[in-house]
């Protein structure tokens, strides 16, 4: 148990607030910490109701779920240790779920767990843990944190398990982040976790990963997107489809509607498959194009926060993650402001996406990263 | 660690000679009422027994007194029983904005059933005016319901004065009575009320069990159908363990009640006064005098009332904000809101909940651990340390 936690002092009896989701990968993490002496404090976080989201659920149990809470509440009382629920259904919709909204209407796809990462559990549960008197806050993400004395930064890793890796959604963490947070399954592969949560009878060992976004337990973004925006005066506006050759060749039911890389729904009959290459808000228009097309190597980030190093000073070669399935690939990264990097992958990669985040490593560290503005055709 | 529960208004731990008289109807005396033989007959006695001690507290007649599930089934009955019996009369209810969720989501339930719903407003102690309801009464208003004691901040409303208005109007008048039963007197013969709601488990008793008193010739429809127990006013067999309990429990807190008062009253005063002494910027949301002795309701300046009662959940110490059924959301509690209390200073409230078991060590540990912690969220709140400045 020892190297779990390896990168952080062991602190017999401070205190850390466990973020807990009522899954197999939290509750764990509540329980190695309460075994390494650890003074824990489960929170499950209310951050979304069916009410104001809509839609049937998938699976039972699924995060904000009375079930969950529950959950969490049960593996608290195994350990002994206290579980409140924090009610943060305001600041989620007010600062994630708006976000979520308005991004797709300018024809973007966002990363809305990430935000969720710095905007809520980083920024008021972090909050709440330190009125609680907590030192530490920790959650069941697969990464690692490290000191690095020569450098005197605080580090991130990917997760020992490569297929589990969850360091891409942690890229916005602050240095001061990064100190207070402990990360108790970063040596651990997924399989080790439920064996672990079994061994140790954990109520949840075996319950099923949770989805993609939580607040959209359908997984019908199109059908949310229709109902978060009833009523409002901006709803979607139809619009035309062009190819590459700028013939109109059919029409939008939207621009919140589509992503980059999507076939499904083009309702256009074409020799080829079609996919959305480009979503043009301001004109209303949806470019496509094959497959071949999708494929770019030049994109911009912005909103930058930097981990290993303090800033980027010219261009550094790394690896890439441009979105949470993808395998980090080869390119260079070089500053143009403070705020704004240019990004060239050294082969094209499918489908760059304005919205994502996009990750850069050096082999498992984490440089830091940002969000994808704009690619360049 | 110190445990001192002091969430009383949320529930209260079974008296031990309630649990005694319970027991033998778990056991022995299992039998169900509406039977013709011996099992049937001791249970049957049993639950007139039990129903001859509630109308003690009401001063009614047992026919008076309906055993239900609890405050919230007994508030659903009394509004929408009279409400559905009465709607040839008219479909109007004026309620207040400082009830019960019981009784705020009933009418909201009758009003998209086409009922119109007045709620009357409150001043800065939770006080309905009973001018407001004079004004209020139409030709079609066909029921009253304000409740007796409220239970975030203890606030006694005038029901007096109230009921007597309704009487005059030729109006119902329910009250849930919930907080307030068993630690003041609710006479009917006084106090010209229709129909009560209590709860068991407020007062000692268990869980799952209530009544509500309908004075005799009150219009009311039932909710649940079924056989004929409680005179075809709320079908299903009777709880009698929880009915007995709630007989007794009733049977001692009213010939406790005034010494009672006075031990909740010596703890609430003396809490309040060293709070004082210890912690600056508190203000006392509670009517000073007119509240039931166990309850206090107290902002703490520049904190949030969420993060006091975790920190004192883990000094041992059980506390609450609001009701406990509005706890953990962060809206401002609809009860302070309606006292015209800001925002800022309702969401740092918390209720204190004394109850008879209560000590003044309790009190002292209390006063010897909050200080420290109202200290440390307040040099964390950077509004408060600005305001300071």
């Amino acid at each position: 148990m020892n190297e779990i936690l390896r990168g952080k002092p062991s602190f017999k009896g401070r205190t850390v607030v466990v973020a807990m989701s009522g899954g197999v990968d939290s509750s764990l993490s509540a329980f190695l910490l309460k075994e390494k002496g650890y003074n824990v404090i489960g929170i499950t976080l209310k951050l979304w109701d069916y009410k104001e989201v809509g839609g049937e659920p998938l699976q039972d149990g699924v995060c904000c779920s009375v079930d969950s809470m529950n959950d969490a509440l049960h593996v608290c009382t195994q350990i002994s240790s206290p579980h409140y629920v924090l009610d943060l259904t305001k600041e989620f919709r007010g600062r994630v779920i708006k976000n979520f909204v308005s991004q797709y209407k300018k024809g973007r796809t966002p990363n809305p767990c990430i935000l969720c990462n710095t905007e809520i559990k980083w920024k008021v549960l972090l909050g709440k843990a330190k009125k609680l008197g907590a030192d530490f806050l920790a959650t069941g993400h697969y990464a690692r944190i490290e000191y690095d004395d020569k450098r005197r930064r605080f580090l991130l890793f990917k997760g020992k398990d490569p297929s589990k890796d969850q360091s891409y959604a942690l890229w916005g963490l602050s240095q001061k982040n990064l100190a207070f947070t402990l990360l108790p399954l970063g040596e651990l592969t997924k399989k080790k976790t439920r064996e672990l949560a079994s061994q140790y009878n954990l109520k949840t060992a075996s319950k099923s990963e949770s989805q993609e976004i939580c607040f959209i337990p359908d997984n019908d973004y199109p059908r949310f997107i229709k109902d978060w925006e009833k009523g409002q005066e901006s709803e979607a506006k139809k619009g035309p489809i062009y190819n590459l050759k700028g013939e109109r060749i059919g029409a939008h039911k939207g621009i919140p509607f589509y992503t980059i890389g999507q076939r499904k729904g083009l309702n256009i009959s074409y020799p080829k498959p079609l996919y959305v290459l480009k979503i043009d808000p301001k004109e209303n228009t949806l470019w496509v194009g094959e497959d071949k097309d999708l494929f770019k190597s030049t994109f911009y980030v912005s909103n930058l926060n930097w981990i290993s190093i303090e800033n980027l000073k010219d261009t550094i070669e790394c690896q890439i993650k441009i979105r949470y399935s993808h395998q980090p690939k080869k390119g260079m990264i070089s500053r143009l402001t403070d705020k704004c990097v240019l990004v060239k992958f050294q082969n094209p990669e499918r489908a760059i996406t304005p919205g994502q985040s996009a990750v850069f490593y050096r082999g498992d560290e984490v440089v830091g990263g940002g969000i994808i503005d704009k690619v360049k055709d | 660690m110190k445990k001192i529960y002091l969430d009383h208004s949320a529930t209260t731990p079974v008296n031990p000679k309630v649990l005694e008289a319970m027991l033998p109807y778990y056991k022995e005396h299992f039998g169900n009422p509406s039977s013709i033989h011996e099992f049937g007959k001791v249970a049957k006695a049993a639950l007139e027994e039990a129903r001859e001690k509630i109308a003690e507290l009401f001063n009614c007649s047992p026919y008076e007194i309906y055993f239900t599930s609890g405050g919230t089934e007994s508030d659903n009955l009394a509004i929408k029983g009279v409400a559905f019996a009465n709607k040839n009369k008219g479909k109007h209810v004026i309620t207040s904005k400082i009830e019960h969720h019981a009784v705020l989501e009933s009418c909201k339930y009758l009003k998209r059933e086409g009922y119109q719903i007045t709620h009357l407003p409150v001043d800065r102690f939770g006080f309905v005016d009973p001018d407001d309801l004079k004004k209020n009464i139409r030709e079609d208003t066909i029921l009253v319901t304000i409740m007796h004691a409220n239970n975030e901040t203890g606030t006694i409303e005038p029901i007096e004065e109230l009921a007597k208005i309704a009487k005059e109007k030729g109006v119902y008048f329910h009250t849930d009575a919930v907080q307030s039963a068993g630690k003041i007197p609710i006479d009917v013969e006084k106090l010209p009320i229709d129909l009560a709601s209590i709860s068991g488990h407020k007062i000692y008793g268990p869980k799952g069990v209530g009544a509500i008193y309908i004075r005799k010739g009150t219009r009311i429809t039932p909710l649940s159908h079924g056989g004929h127990h409680e005179r075809s006013r709320r079908a299903g067999t009777e709880n009698i363990p929880g009915i007995v309990g709630l007989g007794e429990a009733v049977k001692i807190a009213f010939k406790d009640m005034d010494k009672y008062n006075e031990h909740l009253k010596n703890l609430s005063v003396t809490f309040l006064k060293k709070l004082k002494e210890t912690i600056n910027d508190i203000q006392l949301n509670s009517h000073p005098e007119k509240r039931i002795s166990s309850t206090l309701n107290i902002s703490f300046k520049g904190v949030e009332g969420e993060s006091i009662i975790l920190s004192l959940d883990m000094k041992g110490v059980a506390v609450a904000s609001g009701s406990a059924c509005t706890s953990g959301s962060l809206e401002p509690s609809h009860v302070l809101s309606a006292m015209g209390i800001e925002p800022a200073i309702a969401q740092s409230s918390i209720r204190f909940g004394f109850g008879r078991d209560n000590t003044l060590e309790d009190v002292d540990y209390v006063i010897s651990v909050l200080p420290e912690i109202i200290q440390r969220l307040r040099s964390m709140s950077p509004i408060y340390t600005q305001s300071k400045k």
